[in-house]
């Protein structure tokens, strides 16, 4: 196990939608940790609470969805460390750790920007909301100073002729200038944690490349912490050094990369690498060919969620729910193959 | 953009051409003319005109040329600004219509004011409150604000205010001010007496304003960009007058277009209910009596007002969304 | 969807479908009240007399401004329906009739019970109605009684007939007017589409009710009530049916591009067929929502024009026309009652538009 103070501790996180039809259970018991600078993968298929996780860390879970129990503890930059999940969603202090600490890169870049507005209108906008992360010997930051910041930003992702694009509307702009306004956006403040939920899915695979790239470059210079969200064992490998795989709104199993990709211990995940042509290929999965459809929200399958689909199945794995518990060095699963303990009902 | 304004005012004229000559059918449809219904006013008080009398009367009006000359002559008389002479007052129509046309746009703006201050902050509180108290109870006024005519909401609170508080609320001005000239005590009592006229001419437009904004808003509120300004920390209340409410306003602009002139003929039926100064009662009685060109020049006027309310609509939206903006 | 399947495959979709939205309108606890409503409402539409206590036409001015006599439907604590008797004196000073209810003095009230003859549809003749005074030779005024004594109740009964139709026809021409023409554009596409999307523009750019009051004007005094009467439906329709077609068109282009529409004309299906087995089925739902909107607005119109003198026309009664008594506030303040039509133009608007709103979430869940 790692010695440092995680960066972020996310414990049996829930997460529920109370619609008319019924409540929606999409985060069910999630955990894991981000250390400092460190670049966590979460992978699972689609609709399996990947996002919803994420917004729960920020307090912006749409109505009608709460978060119901569980721990969001992070680290401030001053040292203190904040239980997120119990933070008021309208308070100051939330405020000032969105966009001032966690920075998020939303999934949808096409309509992530307001299109009425240039795109550097709203980045301006952010980074004047956190101002004091740029000011020097207590000067006040204007707004013209916090344009030339937007235009080093856009200058640092990459963006040509940024004095002209940072007038941009977003819909002027090609859907990978798009996701680059939103990483400078996402960077405008220094984050110390930058969530970034699919940012590759809507773009073509050269301009997925070079966006892949620049987020291992950024990386690197700011030292920042990444959580990075895909569907796609390929980006993972590339991107993550650690690995969270998600299934139904709980975590199946987590490990270092290559621990998750050479040595698997959950079926879920020995699943998804099975489905995946050549592990390293360009070619991005879809959806990864498991047998069986992925349940319908309203009515989880008692016991391990997995169990209708899993080619392992035992009698215990329809009754309880099995808990994630250590199955190797830094490496966790929660299948009774393994152990068999289950989760206090 | 400057373009886009060209063009569309280079339509305008041929769209009046156009509705002139529809308003010309329908004022000339009515079987007889005006002189018709004068003889039969003429004989039922006892006076009579002789045929010759009526021929030359006839004759001085044009009403003997076909149908065709006689528009082509009420074309060539507007070209130069001249509106004709009302048969009935003997006045020259575009006098009789200048009177009133000035407090006819007060009252239908004043009415539009009031309209979009109620209706922009209730739609904004209902949909960023859903299912508050508050919001169901605005929801019931809204229905019935939709459901009640114009004319009986001015009955019923002309009634009450008579019935209960013995006051007369008909009329833009206190009887001493009625004939009185310009002065601030005048404009106050204008303003003292127009906003119940004023309400009761927009308070359907107002509850179907709201609605509209209401839904758009909560379709805004749903758009991921609201999830990004959220996340850089924005204060909520900021963001959502920054973001959401600025998109959802936009429909709201378009709706000027038809807004600003149903408010115009709108304006007709509760100024002759409340009695006020208005082109709309003076256009009834052209219609009654027959007074084609009176009705025609005021038929002419609501029409012109309404392509120019359509064209303000379409340049503002223009000019606040900037994705019509770049197009045009 | 079924693709140029069998007849029977069809049915199944489309009957489906129509289950679907009766299911979701179901839950609409307002919308079904109103639906209630309205349907009782048409019932007073087929046999206005039969729900009437007088003939609407019977005057005597002795009997004018007669306030609304309260029915009672205990007498002694046993179900026996009256009304108090109303006395008159003529005031001294102003000489103005006033009435006063006298509980001592009842009249009794009887529920199908027999009064003045009628004719139901045109076709038979009977005398029974709803509610009737026990003595045929009395007056009552449930609602009270108008300047020529006229029974406010009844009149309410005959013009509820008259404005819910033309309220329901204006709406259905409007909608045959707009389902052919905006079908046709959107189908046809092309000059047509061109045309007619002008027409279009140019009816919805006029000011709607300068226009129809001249129109109305335009109307020859000495026409029947009938001719008036449909005169008045084909004028408000005229400009109402541009809404419909819009949206008709807008469908028709959406639709054209589905699949099911292209894969039914390459099996060969005759255009009319698949307009008529594909392309209704699928919008019939929105447009009765549409429509069940449109009629209070024509309503609403109607009633306008109608008390500005320029719609319906005395001896016919409309609401409208009704509500032209109540006109005068000093009449009014004498007699309120003289508005109560309006409050029943309110209540059938209200309900119109909530069943509407009904139909609309239940036949289309995702928009709005
Ligand atoms: N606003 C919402 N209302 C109702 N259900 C929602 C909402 N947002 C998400 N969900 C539910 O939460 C589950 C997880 O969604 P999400 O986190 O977006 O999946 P993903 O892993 O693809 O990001 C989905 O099954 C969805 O049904
Ligand atoms: S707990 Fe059972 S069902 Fe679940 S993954 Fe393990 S073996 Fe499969
Ligand atoms: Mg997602």
């Amino acid at each position: 196990m790692n010695q440092e103070t995680p960066l972020l501790q996310v414990r049996d996180l829930r997460v529920s939608f109370q619609l008319d039809e019924g409540v929606v259970r999409a985060v069910d018991g999630t955990s894991f940790d981000v250390m400092p600078g460190q670049v966590l993968g979460i992978v699972g298929e689609s609709g399996c609470g990947k996002s919803v996780t994420m917004k729960a860390i920020l307090q912006l879970v749409d109505r009608p969805g709460q978060i119901d129990t569980g721990e969001i503890k992070f680290v401030r930059a001053d040292g203190e460390m904040v239980d997120l999940a119990k933070l008021s969603a309208r308070g100051a202090t939330i405020r000032e750790i969105r966009g001032g600490e966690i920075a998020l890169i939303p999934q949808e870049p096409m309509a992530s920007f307001s299109p009425v507005h240039t795109v550097g209108d709203q980045i301006i906008e952010a980074i004047l909301l956190h101002s004091h992360r740029w000011e020097k010997d207590g000067h006040k930051i204007t707004r013209r100073a916090a344009r030339e910041i937007t235009v080093g930003l856009f200058r640092d992702v990459g963006i040509s002729m940024p004095e002209q694009r940072v007038d941009a509307y977003s819909w002027q702009l090609s859907g990978g200038l798009r996701q680059r306004a939103m990483i400078a956006m996402a960077l405008s403040c220094k984050p110390r944690l930058l969530i970034a939920d699919e940012p590759t899915t809507a773009i073509d695979v050269t301009t997925q490349a070079q966006v892949l790239a620049l987020l291992r470059d950024l990386q690197v210079k700011y030292n920042t912490a990444i959580i990075f969200i895909t569907h796609d064992l390929g980006v993972i490998a590339q991107m993550a050094s650690y690995v969270v795989v998600m299934y139904l709104g709980r975590v199946m199993e987590q490990g270092p990369v290559d621990a998750i990709f050479h040595a698997p211990k959950h079926p879920y995940t020995r699943a998804l690498l099975r489905s995946i042509p050549s592990m390293y290929g360009q070619t991005r999965v879809a959806l990864p060919v498991i047998s069986g459809t992925l349940p319908h929200p309203f009515n989880r399958p008692p016991g391990c969620a997995f169990h209708p689909r899993c080619a392992d199945v035992m009698p215990a794995c329809s009754v309880g729910v099995p808990r994630l518990l250590p199955v190797g060095d830094d490496q966790l699963a929660s299948c009774f193959l393994h152990h068999d303990e289950a989760e206090p009902v | 953009m400057t373009r886009y304004i060209a063009q569309r005012l280079l339509i305008l004229p041929f769209l009046m051409v156009i509705y002139s000559f529809v308003i010309f059918l329908i004022i000339q449809a009515p079987p007889g003319d005006f002189l018709t219904a004068y003889v039969a006013t003429l004989a039922s008080s006892g006076s009579s005109i002789s045929a010759d009398q009526i021929a030359a009367l006839r004759h001085q009006y044009g009403l003997d040329q076909p149908f065709l000359v006689q528009y082509f002559l009420w074309m060539q008389n507007l070209l130069h600004g001249d509106f004709g002479l009302s048969l009935e007052y003997q006045r020259p129509n575009a006098d009789l219509i200048s009177e009133q046309l000035g407090l006819t746009l007060a009252l239908a703006l004043f009415s539009f004011v009031l309209t979009w201050a109620i209706a922009v902050p209730a739609g904004i509180y209902s949909a960023t409150h859903p299912r508050s108290l508050i919001d169901h109870v605005l929801t019931v006024i809204n229905y019935v604000g939709v459901a009640t005519p114009n004319f009986m909401l001015a009955l019923i609170l002309m009634w009450m205010a008579f019935a209960y508080f013995d006051i007369n609320v008909t009329g833009l001005y206190s009887p001493e001010f009625v004939d009185a000239p310009w002065s601030f005590a005048r404009v106050g009592d204008l303003l003292f007496h127009i906003w119940l006229p004023g309400l009761v001419l927009g308070i359907a437009g107002t509850a179907r304003l709201s609605r509209i904004m209401r839904a758009n808003l909560l379709d805004e509120l749903n758009k991921p960009y609201v999830v990004t300004a959220r996340a850089k920390g924005m204060r909520e209340w900021r963001l959502v007058l920054r973001y959401p409410v600025r998109l959802a306003f936009n429909p709201l602009v378009s709706t000027i277009g038809w807004y600003l002139p149903a408010l115009f003929s709108g304006s007709l039926i509760v100024a002759t209910v409340m009695n006020l100064p208005n082109i709309g009662p003076l256009l009834l009685r052209a219609l009654i009596n027959q007074d084609m060109y009176l009705a025609g020049g005021i038929l002419l006027i609501y029409s012109f007002l309404t392509i120019v309310g359509t064209l303000l609509s379409d340049v503002l939206l223009a000019l606040i969304d900037p994705r019509i903006r770049v197009e045009s | 969807m079924a693709v140029a399947g069998s007849d029977a495959e069809d049915r199944v979709a489309v009957a489906s479908n129509w289950r679907l939205v009766w299911w979701r309108f179901r839950r609409h606890r307002l919308a079904m009240i109103s639906a209630g409503l309205l349907i009782f409402m048409y019932l007073i539409v087929l046999a206005p007399d039969f729900f009437s206590v007088q003939d609407p036409e019977r005057t005597d001015a002795r009997q004018a401004f007669i306030p609304v006599q309260m029915i009672h439907f205990f007498d002694d604590g046993s179900l026996s329906p009256w009304v108090p008797t109303i006395t008159g004196k003529r005031h001294p000073v102003t000489l103005r009739m006033e009435w006063v209810a006298d509980p001592a003095r009842k009249v009794g009230v009887r529920f199908f019970a027999r009064g003045y003859s009628y004719r139901v549809l045109g076709v038979f003749e009977t005398n029974v109605h709803l509610i009737a005074p026990a003595d045929p030779t009395q007056r009552i005024f449930l609602l009270g009684s108008d300047r020529l004594g006229r029974d406010q109740w009844s009149r309410i009964m005959h013009g509820t007939q008259t404005s819910m139709t033309v309220g329901l026809v204006a709406v259905a021409l409007s909608v045959i007017l707009g389902v052919v023409l905006g079908g046709l554009s959107g189908y046809v596409g092309g000059k047509t589409d061109q045309v007619i999307q002008r027409i279009i523009e140019l009816l919805q750019s006029v000011p709607t009710i300068p226009i129809w009051l001249a129109l109305s004007a335009a109307l020859p005094r000495d026409w029947t009530p009938i001719q008036v009467f449909f005169a008045i439906t084909v004028i408000l329709s005229l400009v109402g049916w541009t809404t419909l077609g819009r949206e008709v068109r807008g469908r028709f282009l959406a639709l054209r591009e589905e699949d099911f529409v292209l894969a039914a004309r390459l099996a060969g299906c005759s255009r009319m067929r698949i307009i008529l087995r594909h392309m209704v089925p699928t919008f019939a739902s929105h447009i009765i929502a549409t429509s069940s909107l449109a009629i209070p607005v024509m309503i609403i119109n109607e009633t306008s024009l109608s008390f500005l003198g320029l719609g319906i026309r005395p001896p016919a009664i409309s609401w409208g026309v009704l509500l032209q008594e109540a006109q005068n506030i000093q009449t009014l303040a004498l007699a309120p009652w003289l508005l109560t039509p309006g409050l029943v133009v309110i209540v059938a608007v209200l309900a119109f538009n909530l069943v509407g709103d009904g139909l609309r979430d239940a036949a289309d869940p995702y928009s709005n």
